[in-house]
């Protein structure tokens, strides 16, 4: 029976991995992301999955164990923040190296120093190039239903890539909405069976894996995962449609907010969309031509869906929650041009970094940006390209 | 399983030729007698090491075990998560209940000692049922010889030389059976050269109902500076002098049982003079090095006796 | 039927390298030996083998590192010349005088090893 009750993001997060009930989670607490695992360990204890959890001494022991189980042929998952995340930095190359339909929940905090468990999302995108597909959920509905659909994605016998499933740590994480869940029995039918295309256990066929490649077999061996990761859209596309055709809730790359007139945008990943979309109801109560492109899947990236949504637009800014030191601009605004100069669409973009180690994104701060943003529409150019919002001594 | 190599060698060896080990390699001679005595089915998890590079080179594959190298300091990791799939496949029923695995990790001293240890204490806290053997070669011999926690006071290596300032490592080596103990884990000292005894120990710790851990002198010619042919010799008088003595820890960390007492304990000299990197330990004046060298395993092996004696 | 995937890229290895759409996934492949790797180019000694003195005690096998030490039924049966690298360690171990002594020179293929 689906149902309907209050659940935190990691409450959801939790609740959907009871459901998908996976052979082996390996996972090490660390804050905002603990109350999935305590969760998750109760679920243990009270016999209502029968998940071999394993108790790790790091996350990097953590996401470890999760390739040995994986590579074992058995539907595996674990979850993480921040120096959780750095910590397994050098494994999640690994992971996607060795093509490990792992599932991991992120809970974005900012990365030390300063040493702060607050939230942006400087953790999941500083690992943008590991070879995870990496889905951003703005609330707990999105999140209990984006990990279901991990599953199905990750172990696609096409993509064989493991997925990172982020949720903005406090906002999303400890903050209650209502969740409708599905039954059980649905999502056991919807993620069905793991079928690896690996396993170690397989004694009739026994495998050698990680091995030592060199230069004469590496660059190909790289380019298939390269190539796995970009087909994988379709895939994400594909569960994304049949989850909202089976259940009434649909799900694609990106996702425009009264996208389709706009004059000025913003492009924005998590939980600063739901922000977004209470300023641009605003604005357009006043009468001003404002959209919201949230994009859910920054890695791969929907270059042609991106681009696309925002041909017409005058002005976008990029609202991102980390920073990029010494760098031309911010990770997502950089992708962003590249795409769009991939594609040839020419449009006056700006950044703005935004709500770094937890600062407080309310709806007032993403009005200014809108403002800019008209200026620009304007005239006609940017008048400064780099922005950081609410920052003092900035202005 | 009866030890006898009229038998083994009839049966089909797990790791084959071909592996690009330097010459004289005591690593596969480790390998073939752990596979051997392995009485389930082997799957091995190799951390970054020589073995590991010279043993699994796309496209080919000494190994006719499933094998798993993920990374350098992870594999006792790796394999508390491969153990425990098993054991969730066996509880949902989709894994026959009688199919045993023997999930084995072999790694170098580094991997163990030093990067490993967190994974390695953590993997026998947990009680998973893995072996983690370590082939001991006392250096870091994968980049070229540098100092590990296992390399031996004096010893020359790339990053503890020998000079006018320094006469190779200041430390002597820690003491991995002991902290392998500690966790209650079966834990044992073993040579190559003992064949016997390391094979018996490989069988004991598979059939034992908890983590285990096989510490195996490894001696390494390139390393060691030594001729190939002497590896095993090398292996046997490391023994001999009870610099490398065998033993084995078992009821949880409190019995140590010593396995093999030398029936004239050699000077460890004898050890010392063949190998290169303590060449200096024959130099006039550094005399005091192989004093003290005798005089931290005289401590330790008598140490070792007492612990056999309480238990 | 067991060898198959290796070899497909091994031939290649040989003629062509593989496309990257070749690769097998993850560059798993299957363990199966690495016998036709031949090593014993590396050898600039070599082990001679005097059957009269042999006892067959298989000392030689345990040790050898290269696997190179041929038993037929229990009974020592010759050297594998293409993977003896020519370390030693067998004449070095060999309990019994003038069973097995190496010799200067590799002689790779063509020796009587």
């Amino acid at each position: 029976m689906r149902k309907k009750i209050g659940l935190t993001g990691d409450g959801a997060a939790a609740e959907a991995m009871r459901q998908i009930d996976p052979e082996v989670v390996a996972v090490y607490p660390i804050t905002p992301q603990t109350e999935i695992v305590e969760r998750f360990a109760e679920f243990v204890a009270e016999g209502l999955v029968q998940t071999e959890l394993i108790n790790v001494e790091s996350e990097h022991s953590a996401l470890s164990a999760c390739c040995g189980s994986s590579m074992a042929g058995v539907r595996t998952m674990t979850c993480t923040s921040a120096q959780g995340l750095a910590l397994m930095h050098e494994m999640l190359y690994i992971a996607a190296g060795n093509r490990l339909p792992i599932v991991m929940v992120n809970v974005n905090r900012t990365l030390s120093a300063p040493i702060n468990i607050h939230n942006d999302q400087s953790d999941s995108l500083g690992s943008r190039d590991a070879g995870w597909i990496q889905l951003y959920c703005e609330n707990p509905q999105e999140v209990y239903d984006t990990v279901i659909q991990a599953v199905r994605i990750a172990e696609d016998h096409q993509v064989m890539l493991p997925v990172m499933v982020c949720l903005d740590g406090f906002i999303v994480s400890h903050n209650m909405e209502p969740v409708e869940l599905l039954d059980d029995g649905e999502v056991k039918e919807f993620i069905g069976e793991f079928k690896p295309r690996l396993n170690l256990l397989d004694t009739e066929r026994p495998i050698t894996a990680g091995n030592l490649t060199l230069p004469e077999y590496f660059f190909e061996h790289k380019y298939a995962q390269v190539y796995a990761l970009e087909q994988s859209k379709e895939k994400i596309e594909e569960v994304g449609r049949e989850f909202g055709d089976r259940f009434g809730r649909r799900y694609g790359l990106v996702e425009g907010y009264k996208l389709d007139d706009a004059e000025i945008a913003v492009i924005t990943l998590g939980s600063m969309a739901g922000t977004a979309r209470v300023a641009v109801d605003a604005l357009r109560g006043e009468g001003i031509k404002a959209g919201l492109l949230k994009m859910r899947c920054y890695r791969p990236f929907p270059v042609q869906e991106l681009a696309g949504a925002l041909k017409n637009i005058r002005a976008a800014a990029v609202m991102e929650k980390a920073v990029s030191p010494g760098a031309p601009g911010p990770a997502v605004f950089s992708d962003i041009i590249a795409a769009l100069y991939r594609q040839s669409v020419r449009i006056n973009l700006i950044s703005y970094v935004a709500g770094l180690g937890g600062r407080d994104v309310p709806v007032k701060s993403i009005h200014r940006v809108y403002e800019h943003l008209q200026k620009v529409a304007a005239s006609g150019e940017p008048d400064r390209i780099l922005n950081y919002l609410d920052l003092r001594g900035w202005e | 399983m009866a030890l006898n190599l009229k038998e083994l060698s009839q049966r089909e060896p797990l790791f084959t030729g071909g592996a690009r080990l330097c010459v004289g390699c005591p690593a596969p001679m480790i390998v073939k007698q752990v596979l051997y005595a392995a009485p389930h089915n082997p799957i091995v998890v190799n951390p970054t090491c020589c073995l590991e590079v010279s043993s699994a080179v796309f496209p080919y594959s000494s190994w006719k075990v499933p094998y798993y190298h993920n990374a350098f300091e992870n594999a006792a990791a790796v394999a508390s998560g491969i153990e425990r799939a098993v054991v969730a496949l066996k509880k949902r029923g989709r894994l026959a209940r009688d199919k045993e695995f023997d999930i084995i990790v072999i790694g170098g001293d580094g991997g163990t000692y030093d990067i490993g240890l967190q994974a390695l204490s953590g993997m026998l806290e947990r009680g998973h049922r893995c072996l983690y053997v370590c082939y001991d070669n006392g250096a870091y011999m994968n980049t070229g010889i540098q100092r590990s926690g296992a390399t031996p006071y004096g010893a020359w290596t790339t990053t503890s030389h020998v000079g006018p300032a320094q006469k190779g490592k200041q430390q002597p080596r820690k003491d991995i059976v002991q902290i392998a103990a500690a966790h209650g884990a079966y834990a044992a000292n073993a040579s190559l050269h003992a064949w016997r005894d390391l094979m018996r120990k490989v069988q004991t710790a598979l059939n034992y109902d908890g983590p285990s851990f096989i510490n195996v002198q490894a001696p390494c010619p390139r390393g060691w500076r030594f001729p190939s042919s002497k590896t095993v010799e090398i292996a046997r008088l490391g023994t001999e002098c009870c610099f490398y003595p065998l033993y084995e820890v078992t009821d949880g960390g409190k019995k140590w049982i010593i396995n093999h007492t030398p029936r004239r304990k050699l000077p460890v000299e004898d050890y010392l003079r063949p190998q290169g990197r303590f060449a200096h330990f024959f130099q006039k004046g550094n005399e005091y090095l192989i004093e003290e060298f005798q005089r931290q395993v005289d401590e330790r092996w008598e140490h070792l006796l007492k612990l056999a004696e309480m238990s | 039927m067991k060898r198959k995937i290796n070899d497909s890229i091994r031939k290649l290895d040989k003629t062509c390298l593989p496309n990257w759409y070749e690769i097998p996934l993850a560059g798993a492949i299957l363990s199966e030996g690495s016998e036709d790797y031949e090593t014993g180019s590396w050898r600039t000694r070599r082990p001679v083998w005097n059957k009269e003195e042999c006892t067959s005690c298989l000392i030689c096998w345990l040790f050898c590192p290269e696997m190179a030490i041929k038993v037929t039924g229990g009974k020592m049966a010759g050297i594998n010349a293409s993977l003896c690298k020519g370390c030693g360690v067998c004449a070095n171990e060999c309990p019994r005088e003038g069973a097995m002594t190496m010799v200067e020179g590799g002689e790779y293929r063509d020796c009587k090893v």
